[in-house]
Formats: C-alpha cells, sequence, structure tokens
C-alpha cells in the first residue's frame, strides 16, 4: 500500500505543479521508458524457460516456445508494449489509443504483472519454493514489475481534494487522507478522454473490422472455454479482465461499438457465423457441450432481459418456466417414462412447450402483475418453488402420476428432424461433428429466435410501452398505456421464450428432475444465476445477458476445485462487478447515449422562442 | 404586448362553444382530509380556463380527479357528455391528456421516444406486428415518427430529437411533457404548473406555447401560481382555497373579487395596490411572480385554523411562498397516488 501512504504529500502541493503519477519520484520520461522496456522485456521472457520441470502443467521448460501461462503473459506483454509505443506516438501505433494511452498502459502493466507473478508464485507454492524458477521466471517477474512502476509513475490528472484539517484528532485525518489518497488512486486509473472519433471508412473495411473484431472474441471465448487446468482458467480470468479494462480505456472499445451499432444488422449475423464456427474449432464433444449449456443458458437470460430489463419486472423463479417447457417436451417426447405414450414430432413438442409455458405465465401474471413492486417477486419467487415440488410430488404415490416425482423423466430420446439424428456423428466437410454440436446448432437457431423477438418487440410500439412502465408507471398509465396489459405480454413472452429454451434442453440432458430448476445451486440455469447474468451483463441489452451468461456459466465450471467456496467466491465476485461497475459489463444503449452528448450539447444550444 | 392581442382576437373566437369538460360535484377525501370540495367546473372548447389557489388548495388533487388517476369520493366528470371510466390510461384515450407539477419524464428514453410513448393511444399495432413487421408496422411506425418529430418542431425540441430526456434542462423538460400529452391528441389537456421554475422570458415562451395550442383546437385547463401569466393567459379562472371553489369568471372579475385578494394574494405588500398589479405592471424583470413570491409568510401554521372557520376570508391570510415549498409538498403524494390509482 506505498501507493497510498505516499499521496497525502500530493494533496498539499497545489494543483499548479505539473502533473505526475502515482509514484512521484521518477521522472515522466524515464518512467515511460521503464514502461516500454519492461514490456518488451515481458515479451522476450515469454520465450524463455520458468521452470524446470514439465511437473507444472502447461510445459513452461521449453526455450523459444510459450506455453500455457506464458501466452497470457506475452499477450499482455504486447498490450502493455503497444500501448507504450503509441504514447511515444510511433507511427503505426497511434490509431491504438484512440482515448489516450496513459490509463490503458496502466491496466495492462497491471495485467502483466498479476498474470506473470500469479504464475511464479504458483509455480513456487506447487514445486516447493521459488528455486524450481528457472531465470525465465525471475526475468519475466522482474520485467513485469519494471513496467509497472514506469506505469504507475506515469503522470494523471489529479482530482482536487481538501487538505485534512489540522484540528481533527490523528484517527480523522488518517480517515480523510486515506480517502484523499483513494480517491486520486482511482482518478490513477480512472480519468478517460472521449474517444477521437473513428475517421470515416470505407464500408468493406469497416465490416473487415467488425469481423476482425468478432473473430477476436471468439478467439478469446474458445480459449477460455478450452483452458485445461485451474491455472490456466484463473490466469485467463485475470489477464482477460485487465486486458478488456485496458482496451475498454484506451478508446478502441468505443469505437467498435460505434462501428458495430452502424452496422448493427450485419455484426449480429456475424457472431451468429462466428458462434456456428465454434464446434469446428473443438477436436472432441467435451466443449461443445459447454457450448450447448451455455446457449441455453444464455437464451434463457436473454428472455428474462425482456421481463426484468426492458418491462422491470423482478421475476425470481424463471427458471420454473424453462422447467414447465422441459418437462412439456419429455411428456410428449416418447421417453419410456412418460405416463403419456405420445411421441409428437419436434415441432409439436416445442409448440407445446412454449405453450405451456405461455400459459403458466399469464396464469402467474394474471393476478399478481395488477399490482406493484415487491408482490411479484415474492409471488414468482413462490411460483419457482411451487413448480418443482408440485414436479417432486407428482409421482403416483403423493399425488397422481405424472412427472414420475424425483426420479424425473429419463432417457429421453434424441431428435430426429426429416431423417438427421441428433444423437448421431455427423460429418460435415471433414469436421466430426457430434451430438453435442448437433444440438449446438439446434440451440443457436433457438436463440437466434429469441434475439429476433428481443431486438423487434423491444424497438417498437409495445417496447416503448415496457421500458415507459419501467421509467415511472403512474406516467405511462397517464399518456394511455394499459399498463396491466403490456406487463402481462411481457410476462408471457418471456416465459414462453423460456419454454422454447427448456424443449431442447430436455433433449440435451436426457433427463428431466425437479432439482435442475432450483431458484439458487451452484450449477446454472437456476433463478438467481438468471436474474445475475442479466444485471452483471447488462439489462435491456441484447449482448449483455449472453456475455453475463457465458461468464457464469464458465466460472462455475472451471473454479471446481474451489468446492464448498463456490458459491462464496461467486458472491464475492459479484458484489465486486456490481461495486465497480454498475451498468453490468456491456452498459446499455441509452448510457452510451449519455457518452455521446457530453460532446455534442454545446451545439444544440440554441432554441426557439415559441 | 403580442400576447394580449392574440388573447384578444382569441376571445372573440369560440363561436360554438360546446362544452369539453364537465366535472359535477367532485370532492376527493384522504380519510379525514377533505382535499376537494364538491367542485363544479366546465371547459368549453377553444377555452383557456385557469385553476388558481395557494398551495395546499387542491389543484393537483382535483386534476388527478379529472385524469382517473384518483377516483373522486364523489361527484362526476364528463368529457363531451361521456362518463369518464376511472382509469388514467381510458382518460387519455378519451382524450384529456395531462403534464405533472414534478416533472415525470422517462428519464432514460429520448426525447423523440418520450414523445412516441404519448402516441400510444392513437396506435394500434401489437406484438404480433412487432415481430412480423410487416408493411402495415413500417407505415404506421413511420407516421408515429413523423407526428412525433411535428410535435417536437412545435416546440422547438427537434435538434434534441435523440437526447436522453433526464438530459435536458428544466424549461425544455416542462415542454416535452407538453409534447408528450399532445402526441395523444387530446380534445383537452391539463396543465400542472407548467411555468414552475421557469425565467420570465421562458415564461413567455411557454405563454406563446399555451395559446398556439389553443389555436390547434385543443381546450386547455391550466393550473398556476404566477398571477400575471394567469390573467393574461385565461378566459375564465376559478379560484380554489381550501379544496372549495370560491369564484369562477374572467380575469377582472377575479382579479378584482375581494375575498380573491384576501384568501390568495394576501394583504398589500408596498402600498401598491394587488388589484392591479398582476395586470398591470410593467414587468419588473426577474420577479414575474412578484405577488406570490414576495408575500412568503408562514401560512402553513394559519392554514389548520382556518379549516375549521366557515369562509376563508380572513384578511391576515397570506400566501406561501411557491418556490420553496412546492417540491417537497407535491412529491410525496405521487406514490401514494400510484396506489391509490391501482388498488
Ligand atoms: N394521496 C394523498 N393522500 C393524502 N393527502 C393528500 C394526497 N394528495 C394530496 N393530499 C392533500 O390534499 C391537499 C391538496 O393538495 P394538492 O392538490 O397537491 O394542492 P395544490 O396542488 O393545490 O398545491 C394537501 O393538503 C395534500 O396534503
Ligand atoms: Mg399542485
Amino acid at each position: 500500500m506505498t501507493t497510498i501512504s505516499e499521496n497525502p504529500t500530493a494533496p498539499a502541493t497545489p494543483a499548479t505543479t505539473e502533473a505526475t503519477g502515482l509514484i512521484g519520484f521518477i521522472p515522466v520520461h524515464i518512467a515511460r521508458a521503464l514502461t516500454l522496456g519492461g514490456g518488451a522485456l515481458t515479451v522476450a521472457s515469454c520465450f524463455l524457460a520458468w521452470t524446470w520441470t514439465a511437473r507444472f502443467p502447461g510445459d513452461l521448460t521449453v526455450y523459444g516456445y510459450p506455453g500455457g501461462l506464458q501466452l497470457q503473459v506475452l499477450v499482455a506483454g504486447l498490450l502493455t508494449t503497444l500501448f507504450a509505443l503509441s504514447s511515444y506516438g510511433i507511427k503505426g501505433t497511434r490509431w491504438l489509443t484512440p482515448a489516450g494511452a496513459d490509463g490503458a498502459i496502466k491496466l495492462a502493466a497491471l495485467a502483466a504483472f498479476a498474470t506473470a507473478w500469479y504464475t511464479v508464485a504458483a509455480i513456487s507454492i506447487q514445486l516447493g519454493g521459488p528455486v524450481n524458477l528457472e531465470p525465465g521466471g525471475a526475468v519475466v517477474a522482474v520485467a513485469t514489475l519494471l513496467a509497472l512502476v514506469g506505469a504507475l509513475a506515469l503522470p494523471f490528472e489529479r482530482p482536487a481534494t481538501h487538505p485534512a484539517d489540522p484540528e481533527d484528532n490523528g484517527w480523522d485525518q488518517f480517515k480523510h487522507r486515506a480517502s484523499n489518497g483513494l480517491t486520486s488512486f482511482k482518478a490513477a486509473f480512472g480519468t478517460t478522454g472521449t474517444p477521437r472519433r473513428l475517421p470515416p471508412l470505407p464500408t468493406p473495411v469497416e465490416i473487415l473490422i467488425i469481423a476482425g473484431v468478432l473473430a477476436v472474441a471468439l478467439g478469446v471465448f474458445t480459449y477460455g472455454i478450452g483452458t485445461e487446468y485451474d491455472e490456466l482458467f484463473i490466469g485467463f480470468l485475470i489477464t482477460a479482465g485487465f486486458g478488456f479494462a485496458a482496451v475498454n480505456k484506451s478508446g478502441l472499445l468505443q469505437q467498435a461499438t460505434q462501428l458495430t451499432g452502424k452496422h448493427q444488422n450485419l455484426t449480429i449475423a456475424g457472431a451468429f457465423i462466428a458462434a456456428a464456427l465454434f464446434p469446428f474449432t473443438q477436436t472432441d464433444d467435451q466443449y461443445a457441450t459447454l457450448g450447448v449449456y451455455i446457449l441455453i443458458f444464455a437464451t434463457v437470460a436473454l428472455g428474462l432481459n425482456i421481463v426484468v430489463g426492458l418491462a422491470g419486472l423482478l421475476d425470481l423463479g424463471y427458471v420454473a418456466f424453462l422447467g414447465v417447457g422441459a418437462y412439456a417436451a419429455a411428456l410428449v417426447s416418447g421417453a419410456p417414462t412418460s405416463p403419456f405414450g405420445v411421441h409428437l414430432p419436434f415441432w409439436a413438442a416445442i409448440l407445446v412447450g412454449a405453450a405451456a409455458s405461455l400459459v403458466f405465465g399469464v396464469l402467474i401474471g394474471a393476478p399478481t402483475l395488477r399490482l406493484r413492486g415487491d408482490y411479484l417477486a415474492i409471488v414468482t419467487l413462490g411460483f419457482g418453488e411451487i413448480f418443482r415440488i408440485a414436479v417432486m410430488n407428482t409421482d403416483g404415490t403423493s399425488g397422481p402420476d405424472i412427472t414420475n416425482g424425483s426420479n424425473g423423466i429419463a432417457s429421453i430420446p434424441n431428435l430426429d428432424f426429416f431423417g438427421f439424428d441428433f444423437g448421431a456423428e455427423h460429418t460435415i466437410a471433414g469436421f466430426t461433428i457430434g451430438r453435442f454440436a448437433n444440438y449446438f446448432f439446434l440451440m443457436l437457431l433457438i436463440m437466434a429466435v429469441v434475439v429476433l423477438v428481443f431486438r423487434r418487440s423491444g424497438d417498437s410500439r409495445i417496447g416503448r410501452a415496457w421500458v415507459a412502465i419501467r421509467e415511472d408507471e403512474t406516467a405511462a398509465l397517464a399518456m394511455g398505456i394499459n399498463g396491466f396489459r403490456v406487463k402481462l405480454i411481457a410476462f408471457a413472452l418471456g416465459a414462453a421464450l423460456a419454454g422454447l429454451a427448456g424443449t431442447v434442453q430436455a433433449h440435451v440432458t436426457y433427463t428431466v428432475t425437479p432439482e435442475q430448476y432450483l431458484f439458487a445451486g451452484p450449477i446454472p440455469p437456476n433463478s438467481a444465476f438468471l436474474l445475475a447474468a442479466v444485471v452483471l451483463g447488462g439489462m435491456g441489452t441484447m449482448s449483455g445477458p449472453l456475455v453475463g451468461a457465458a461468464l457464469l456459466f464458465l466460472i462455475p465450471n472451471k473454479l471446481q476445485f474451489m468446492g464448498e467456496y463456490q458459491l462464496f467466491a461467486f458472491g464475492l465476485a459479484l458484489v465486486l462487478i456490481m461495486r465497480f461497475r454498475p451498468e453490468g459489463i456491456i452498459p446499455n444503449r441509452r448510457n452510451q447515449l449519455e457518452f455521446h452528448e457530453k460532446d455534442e450539447t454545446p451545439a444544440t444550444l440554441a432554441k426557439a422562442g415559441a | 404586448m403580442t400576447t394580449t392581442t392574440t388573447k384578444a382576437d382569441a376571445t372573440t373566437e369560440p363561436a360554438t362553444p360546446e362544452t369539453v369538460l364537465d366535472a359535477r360535484g367532485v370532492t376527493m377525501r384522504f380519510g379525514g382530509l377533505t382535499a376537494v370540495r364538491d367542485v363544479d367546473l366546465t371547459v368549453r372548447s377553444g377555452e383557456i380556463v385557469g385553476l388558481i389557489g395557494p398551495n395546499g388548495a387542491g389543484k393537483t388533487t382535483f386534476f388527478n380527479c379529472l385524469t382517473g388517476l384518483y377516483v373522486p369520493t364523489e361527484g362526476e366528470v364528463r368529457y363531451k357528455g361521456q362518463v369518464l371510466p376511472p382509469k388514467s390510461f381510458k382518460v387519455t384515450a378519451a382524450g384529456i391528456a395531462r403534464t405533472f407539477q414534478n416533472i415525470r419524464l422517462f428519464n432514460n428514453m429520448t426525447v423523440l421516444e418520450n414523445v412516441l410513448v404519448g402516441r400510444h393511444t392513437r396506435t394500434k399495432e401489437g406484438l404480433w406486428s412487432a415481430l412480423l413487421r410487416g408493411p402495415g408496422f413500417k407505415k404506421a411506425e413511420a407516421a408515429s415518427e413523423k407526428r412525433a418529430m411535428e410535435l417536437l418542431e412545435f416546440i422547438g425540441l427537434q435538434d434534441k430529437a435523440q437526447h436522453l430526456a433526464k438530459n435536458l434542462p428544466y424549461g425544455e423538460q416542462r415542454k416535452l411533457e407538453i409534447a408528450r400529452a399532445l402526441a395523444s391528441d387530446p380534445g383537452l389537456i391539463l396543465l400542472d404548473e407548467p411555468t414552475a421554475g421557469m425565467n420570465p422570458q421562458e415564461t413567455r415562451a411557454a405563454e406563446e406555447l399555451i395559446f398556439a395550442i389553443r389555436d390547434m383546437g385543443i381546450a386547455v385547463l391550466v393550473i398556476e401560481h404566477d398571477m400575471r401569466f394567469i390573467f393574461n393567459l385565461c378566459d375564465r379562472v376559478a379560484v380554489l382555497v381550501q379544496g372549495q371553489k370560491l369564484i369562477e369568471g374572467d380575469s377582472q372579475t377575479v382579479q378584482s373579487d375581494e375575498r380573491v385578494i384576501a384568501a390568495y394574494l394576501g394583504e398589500p405588500i408596498e402600498g401598491d395596490a394587488p388589484t392591479d398589479a398582476p395586470a398591470d405592471t410593467p414587468a419588473p424583470a426577474g420577479t414575474p411572480k412578484a405577488p406570490a413570491t414576495e408575500a412568503g409568510a408562514p401560512e402553513e401554521a394559519a392554514a389548520p385554523k382556518e379549516t375549521t372557520g366557515k369562509s376563508p376570508e380572513k384578511p391576515s391570510e397570506k400566501p406561501s411562498e411557491k418556490s420553496s415549498e412546492k417540491p417537497s409538498e407535491d412529491t410525496p403524494h405521487d406514490p401514494a397516488s400510484g396506489k391509490e390509482n391501482d388498488a
């Protein structure tokens, strides 16, 4: 905490002196050189051996070929170096930092430092002491440290703080200084200029850039999903987290959103193509399995976003609608354990599942949506539990025999679509597409439907009515909106979409049991995780819940070694994210609008008299 | 003065005075408190009617009764001969639009979207048409957008169509509320203190705006504290005191009525006769609300005393200071109003 205890001196020196960094005693030009050198050295050290034995996973013993965690440090080091070069104004790297380089450098250096030191620490602890490090390990530690020190010494605009009152007692003075220090500390990472506007580019170039961005996204996602051991995944989280923040700070992300906003349909189509390519990047079905589950989770989260994000209705039992859809599909799937001996074709099963959820949505919504506020949350929470317990009890002993109770409906047959057997492997253009990959494609289609519904309904008369109700129900009513009706539509639509996803889920998992549809549990999707995915990703946005769902699925899935503490860590992570990015990972379009306005308002001050 | 001339030819205009709004015996009680007591009010087409009264007189409550936000304890409200249903969205559909005393825009929607929401009752496209996006949908959206842009031009906000409502300055937010209300093609618009918090220029612009609305064939019922503004603007003024209608008549009658002066304007301030102050003083820039604002005296203390007394004619009554009291006075009721409405 040297940085913080040092700060009280800073506010004392008045703002007239030139801006300094968090680490004040290093002159700016040396700091910058230090960062660049440290970054370059980091990159180089990734080609050295960091440890002598392959016992540490990822084989970091090879010279000239970065493996495992080295790859991540390499990426972070490259980012640092490039941003540092850009801050020198080197031709060809200027475009990297349209919103100023210094903030981005700090975060990139932090990414490299954190990942490298995590690796070094992991090696030392796992193999029993730092003696197990090869010289390369020491080099990377020093290099990232140098880069970080240099980055922290870069100047930033200090916020105005008040010096402590000398008449206060010591503790109060300390508190005051600490809070001043914290303010400056935050400012060191926090200040960003608005990025330069993107120069007008020919459309093909813009499309190419979008394709590039999507390719990077697919690459990062595929890498994350494919991380094979815990250290690699934690490293991935560190690198990706800080790296994302660095790229965001550099302004590149904002420019990218400008572009994707301009070619929205194209971007969405591109994203679906990229997602469809995912199974082809995998050699076995293992990761396609994860892919399908993520898709199911994300689709349901997007459906929930209509209810929560657009219409502002807090639904705490949403997973029950997924369950209704899944059970409905399972019952008519011809599974031997289903008491109904029918085997409907899939298109009919989909309709049955969605319709069943819709009916339940209306049944739950009709009495509760007339009320305002928390009633709905309580009733939906209750409904979620009622569904689970009712399904548990309709087992033939406690109630009528419909759902087989806690055993669930097992051996649900695979789908067969016009002779295309979803259970079998198929070979497409030399690639083997296994069972889960088949379902992955089907789920992608379902998600496309949900995305379409979300976008089209959101941008229409009814969508505006939803947002109006969320913003101010009284005013919305006074504008002639039939609040109850409009809310019921949102609620029922959300339920039907969840049911839709449920029909596929039943077939993917072979078995549906009541325990799959909990309010909260370690395995998504459950109601709490769905809500978290929406809030975390960004309420009311389309891509937010998708990103949120992917993260919320992957993190618990990959961190299984944490065992009992998993939910605890998850809760902690949620608190932290909500503290530092309350608008969610993908901020709402409306928040972005606010951004834009800052540089546009002066132009539109003139106003007509009457 | 442009305003006076506009008004002059306006007063001669209504040749066929159809009754737009007809409220009879409207009474609103909250538990033991009678906020509005047996108020009759009619508004004819082409008219601008003012509703004045000291703070807490029940003006906003009366508006809420008219627009279905409250269900009046007693009484009946007719719009063009039809009894209004007690639901605010049905009232809007019937043709009464309103603005709110404490601005209630949809903050996180753009200016254009706010006005589009106002078009809700005049468009029919449901979920299916939104999902299928047929030609009918596109035509309807384009028409709504065109109408909304016209309204934004009308109030002079066309350049800010894509701004967020919450980022507009105060005066423009008030105007946007008016545009949003106009979007439902009303036959009568109710404005609750449309110039509260505005500077003199903005107030004058608002005046012009209200005349323009009247010229569009929309009857206007307006609550205001600003005397000069209201007597300039209105064909008829009703005075509400302690929930009861004290008097109703044209500006001259109301201005010179002893009881109004006593109950509303308070005692003469600087020897200046308050009777002609509102109409005649040549706009001392910066203090357009002179009579109301300067007489700021502790009214709340005096108010309960008066409730017991039969008539609110005590000359000692002084209007409370508006600017400091209004927000705190109005805001707390609104959540309540919501519940009231839904229960
Ligand atoms: N929902 C409510 N519940 C209880 N009392 C209310 C409610 N709404 C208004 N009132 C009371 O009715 C009286 C009139 O208020 P209001 O109509 O807001 O006055 P004005 O708009 O004329 O300033 C006030 O005494 C206020 O406290
Ligand atoms: Mg009021």
